[in-house]
């Protein structure tokens, strides 16, 4: 039985926003996955950040994606190197690069699959974690699982 | 105007390389000041000498090296911005002071003291920003973990091995094995290796550097001064630093396309290199590798040049990195994963050694060195020694 990818412990993580990424987080709460995209050059970047690298715009939309995409590369972390992450290995942090928002990939989690059938290529939808301190992160798990 | 040939290195210094907490209870500071003097003193240079300081990686008080050691006056003080991906790259820092008429003793110092905080958990002592919400978020706790999601790729697209991550745990393990400095001397084979615990799939124990402490500082003066100095001057044959754009923040971002993904972020630096030096990388006699993880050792050996894109697996595979019949000996003092991870000036250190010829695991022969600064976020850097 192969274990299977677990979500990595909330204390590892503290939310900070500022008002550039705060929309994404806020439609992370009403279990939404989008990405910043450049109102004036129809460009995806992530992280969000003030600019677009392209056109130097500031001005952005965050559309609703499909939630949909495909891994690009992935680890097994198998071993606690703080006390954090103790109770919740092995887990998957992963790379993901979103089908309908080109040129953004998501520094995630896969979550709840079991680890021998995650593989680069794997087509991959969107689930949502919802934390006890109120704090939504998408993670992602196999599409066919 | 170009810094290449215009400066030398004249002086190194080391503390010993102690395994991580164990330099306690010298303070950090304390290890590096304990390098300088060392460097000066090989040098034959007093310490009221240096006027110069260049560092990279948060660098050190200058103010405080001053008080400390009596330096009565500095002219040139300054570092590079990142982190290990600039220690190569401080030493041409130094040249170009020398060569603009800013400075005509300058000292490059690094140091790392792991007691408080390990490096495996770095991120853990990372103020939390808005922009690297992700990468915390995801558990991505320490450089290793980041490192195997480039490392997988890599295999993903190339057919990159972990035969492949072996061989150069085992060749640069062989190499400390010989080295009177390196932390590490037991011997590795590559059962050892397959039976290590994986830290971060695919990243066993030996695939990851050593956590440990120590300080080490060299000495750049301008090639007319060196002459007059007591060692053979280890000529700067060129530096360059930088990177490019799609490679941003690296591990902290992951949004390379995969072009540069799937690379160590030195390729603009090595193209510069090149140009700057007039030189190939078939003209390399030997080579430090920043070595903080053995898929970013082969890696580098595509940028750089010494084979193709996808080609570095292959490559360490025919033992060209070997010390004992390698075209290319690569790490000769057991580097980061075996000697001891100085924040790569071990490999400076190591590449001085091989060109003045007093190497403990000297290369017949060598007259020109690669040293490279450590895949991360911009800047990463590289150094030709020669004689």
């Amino acid at each position: 039985m192969a274990a299977i990818a677990q979500f990595p412990a909330e204390s590892l993580f503290t939310l900070c926003t500022d008002a550039w990424t705060q929309p994404w987080w806020d439609a992370a709460r009403e279990h939404r996955l989008t990405a910043p995209c450049c109102e004036d050059c129809g460009r995806f970047r992530m992280p969000p950040t003030p600019f677009c690298p392209h056109c130097r715009s500031q001005r952005l939309r965050w559309p609703t994606l499909s939630g949909r995409g495909t891994l690009f590369s992935y680890t097994v972390v198998t071993r606690a190197v703080i006390p954090a992450m103790e109770n919740c290995i092995p887990y998957v942090p992963a790379l993901v690069d979103l089908d309908d928002a080109p040129g953004a990939r998501l520094t995630t989690a896969i979550v709840g699959v079991p680890i021998d059938a995650i593989a680069i290529g794997a087509a991959v939808t969107v689930v949502f974690e919802d934390r006890s301190d109120g704090v939504v992160v998408p993670r992602f798990t196999l599409a066919t699982a | 105007m170009s810094i290449a040939g215009r400066t030398a290195i004249v002086g190194v210094g080391s503390t010993p390389y102690y395994k991580r907490g164990r330099s306690a209870p010298q303070t950090l500071p304390e290890l590096v000041c304990k390098a300088i003097i060392a460097a000066v003193e090989d040098a034959g240079l007093s310490m009221t000498d240096i006027d110069g300081f260049a560092s990279y990686s948060g660098g050190f008080d200058t103010p405080y090296l001053m008080e400390t050691l009596g330096i009565p006056e500095v002219r040139f003080t300054s570092m590079l911005t990142g982190s290990g991906g600039g220690s190569a790259g401080a030493v041409g820092l130094a040249s170009a002071a020398i060569v603009a008429g800013l400075a005509d003793v300058v000292v490059v110092i690094g140091g790392v003291q792991q007691a408080l905080q390990r490096f495996g958990s770095v991120t853990q002592s990372y103020e939390s920003l808005p922009e690297n919400a992700w990468y915390e978020a995801a558990g991505l706790v320490g450089p290793g973990h980041m490192f195997a999601l480039l490392a997988r790729r890599h295999m993903h697209r190339y057919g990159t091995t972990r035969e492949h991550f072996a061989e150069v745990a085992i060749s640069t393990r062989l190499n400390a094995m010989s080295h009177p400095d390196a932390l590490i001397r037991k011997p590795l084979t590559r059962e050892d290796y397959f039976a290590a615990p994986m830290l971060s799939d695919p990243l066993c124990l030996f695939d990851f550097c050593l956590e440990s402490d120590g300080a080490i500082a060299v000495i750049v003066t301008s090639i007319e001064r060196a002459r007059d100095l007591r060692r053979k001057p280890v000529v700067v044959r060129g530096c360059t630093q930088g990177g490019e754009a799609g490679w941003g923040r690296s591990l902290y971002w992951m949004n390379m396309p995969e072009d540069q993904f799937l690379t160590s972020g030195n390729r603009s630096v090595a193209r510069d290199l090149w140009r700057q030096t007039g030189l190939q990388p078939s003209d390399i006699d030997v080579a430090q590798i920043y070595d903080h993880f053995t898929p970013m050792v082969i890696a580098q050996l595509e940028d750089f040049g010494f084979c193709g894109p996808g080609e570095g697996g292959p490559f360490v595979a025919s033992g060209a990195i070997r010390f004992d019949g390698g075209s290319l000996p690569v790490n000769t003092d057991g580097g980061q994963l075996s000697g001891g991870y100085i924040w790569g000036m071990s490999h400076i250190r190591e590449g001085v050694a091989q060109i003045r010829g007093d190497a403990a695991n000297q290369v017949s022969g060598a007259r020109l060195a690669l040293v490279t600064g450590g895949p991360s976020s911009i800047p990463m850097s590289a150094l030709v020694l020669g004689d």
